[in-house]
């Protein structure tokens, strides 16, 4: 019934959905428990392209500095994961460095419910602060890119310099343990894959909400003419603020998943080369739809990890190559490929039409 | 001086503009009363667009003020909050949202609350929807709702531009060159929507188009090198010596050059 009185490319897409949902939730039938944990650390990376598209590809704010945000998210998990494998003790890198104590800013982070708060709400909070100093003052385009890249060695340098609160160089790691459930373990794996799926779904879904709203339609005007939307009454500052810091959650987000996953974070991991990869695979997938966001970012990972298994030594080339092929032949990414291919599809059915033959389209 | 038809809704007071040390505007006095259809005219570089640019925040002047409605002061407002408070806009040169349909165009132009979380959680209603199909019929664009607004043709995009400032519920337009790059047939309809405009609401037109401008019987502000050299009818205008010295007969020389071209 209600399917009946949708247009045909909308079941489609809810097909879609429903097609890629199932593919993720039974893939811990079908792969390895190596290759679902890389999977996992994919999805994880797919929700920060989410918040990527959201700001970049919606917006048209280009962000290099979401490394940071995904890396104070990693960090308050790391913190709360170290602090509960220790048993009471100091953090081993605590001990190296000579404190005593633990310092009063990692004592909440004992709590799951604070650490999991702080690894969304800090991110949001750093991208509210540099956006009210930037978007208030109308510093945009480039300028506002570089300053993005400029937060991430502030946050870089002041990471490894503060060895003894963060663990320097080497980050956070030597922890195994989550609800006393072993994080190697297959069974805590797998479980936790399926939360990031849920969370990626949840993910996708805020940012589909939110691009389909009025506040969407708003942020594309932005990205068409941000003086225009300030004759017709909006305050474009304050749009971008709240989509710049709700990218800044998503990042913190996935930044949590990816330690769980991973079991490490480190300063190298939130820096500059990882900020402009995650750039990437927006630009890849297709920048201004989710979809495009959450292919590139897991095709893009996946060839990775295929090249540099395959050929360790040059794999970079190859790496190297892509970029260029998507930036030359689809510079709308591969969620362009796809419109174009309906485009032609369409442009065919025309003639047929013009025939006097109508195919139904379901 | 003062019009007694209606009252004062907009005034500049002794307005003067800084561009680096030009002066663009120097010392300008202007009202606008309630219900009228004002035309500014003058040369290239007299000043008019810049006095838009002040009236709607875009330019903030270096000396003088602006007062709306019952004596606001907006001089120092943000465009923002001057447009919310009911002062709009058309720019010379079409300014849409190409990526946005011509319906999401009037959709986020329509008179509604501004905020954030508003925006977030806005449905279309279906008084809505109706203003806004009313809209899409009065600019002639009902058949092109869906389209995206960049593959409209300029004269459309210019319709379009109006129709979204006239969804924004302003109680003043600020109208430079409308008319520009327009057919012979939508320059008139541009003429009878603004005869009809101007019954609810006031107007302030940048023109260069004399013809244009000798349609309508109202009053007409002529500006030169940032400063008012006069103000009243058409005719007045027209017989007034320095006025023709400075800008008529200029312009007659443009008009030929242009009607050559």
């Amino acid at each position: 019934m209600l399917l009946r009185t949708m247009p045909p490319q909308r079941i489609w897409l809810l097909a879609g959905y429903a097609a890629a949902a199932a593919a993720l939730f039974c893939a811990p039938l079908v792969l390895s428990d190596f290759r679902l944990n890389l999977l996992a650390k994919f999805l994880a990376y797919a929700i920060v392209a989410l918040g990527l598209d959201l700001i970049w590809g919606y917006t048209g704010i280009l962000s290099l500095g979401h490394g940071v945000f995904f890396g104070l998210g990693g960090y308050a998990m790391a913190m709360y994961l170290k602090l509960n494998a220790g048993g009471g003790r100091l953090p081993d890198f605590m001990d190296w460095s000579g404190l005593t104590a633990l310092p009063w800013f990692w004592k909440p982070f004992g709590s799951l419910t604070f650490a999991v708060l702080a690894g969304i709400l800090l991110p949001m909070l750093l991208a509210l602060v540099l956006g009210y100093f930037t978007f208030r003052n109308r510093i945009r385009g480039v300028y506002f890119t570089i300053l993005t890249q400029a937060l991430v060695i502030i946050t870089v340098t002041l990471f490894i310099g503060q060895q003894a609160y963060t663990g320097g160089t080497n980050g956070v790691t030597g922890y195994g343990k989550l609800f006393g459930y072993s994080l190697a373990s297959p069974d805590t794996k797998r479980f936790l894959y399926w939360v990031t799926v849920v969370l990626l779904f949840g993910a996708f879904s805020l940012c589909r909400y939110l691009v389909k709203s009025r506040f969407g339609k708003v942020l594309r005007a932005i990205r068409d003419g941000e003086n225009r939307v300030r004759f017709i009454g909006y305050n474009p500052a304050v749009y971008q603020k709240v989509a710049f810091s709700i990218s800044a959650g998503l990042a913190g987000l996935a930044g949590m998943l990816f330690v769980l996953h991973v079991g490490i974070i480190s300063p190298s991991m939130m820096g500059i080369v990882p900020s402009i990869e995650m750039v990437l695979w927006v630009a890849i997938g297709g920048r201004g739809t989710l979809g495009g966001a959450v292919l590139g970012a897991i095709l893009l990972n996946s060839a990775k990890s295929a090249f540099s298994e395959s050929y360790p030594d040059i794999w970079i080339l190859f790496m190297g190559a892509l970029f260029v092929v998507v930036v030359v032949f689809l510079p709308k990414g591969a969620a362009g490929l796809f419109s174009q291919l309906k485009r032609v599809g369409r442009r065919k059915a025309a003639d047929e039409g013009a025939n006097g033959v109508r195919h139904p389209a379901v | 001086m003062k019009e007694q038809t209606g009252s004062v809704i907009l005034r500049c007071d002794e307005v003067t503009v800084d561009f680096d040390g030009f002066k663009a505007v120097q010392g300008m006095n202007f009202s606008l009363t309630r219900g009228e259809l004002r035309f500014l005219i003058g040369p290239n570089g007299a000043g008019k667009t810049t006095m838009l640019d002040v009236i709607c925040g875009k330019v903030k002047p270096a000396e003088g003020k602006v007062l709306f409605g019952g004596g606001v002061d907006i001089t120092r407002k943000k465009e923002h909050q001057i447009a919310e408070l009911g002062i709009g806009r058309k720019f010379q040169t079409p300014s849409i949202f190409p990526s946005l349909t011509v319906f999401e165009n009037f959709e986020i132009a329509m008179k509604q609350n501004r905020g954030v979380f508003a925006a977030m959680r806005a449905k279309l209603r279906r008084e809505e929807r109706e203003r806004i199909a009313a809209q899409l019929a009065l600019v002639g664009l009902e058949e092109k709702a869906a389209w995206r607004a960049g593959g409209l043709s300029h004269g459309e995009k210019q319709w379009l531009e109006i129709g979204m400032m006239l969804l924004q519920e302003p109680e003043i337009l600020l109208l430079d060159e409308p008319v520009a790059g327009m057919t012979d047939g939508e320059t008139e309809k541009t003429g009878e929507l603004l005869q009809q405009i101007r019954k609810t609401q006031s107007i302030v037109v940048v023109e260069h188009d004399m013809e244009f401008v000798r349609s309508f019987a109202s009053k007409v502000t002529v500006m030169h090198e940032g400063k008012l050299l006069k103000e009243g009818s058409m005719e007045d205008v027209q017989r007034d010596n320095r006025v023709t010295e400075v800008y008529l007969g200029k312009r007659r020389d443009a008009d030929a050059s242009r009607s050559t071209a």
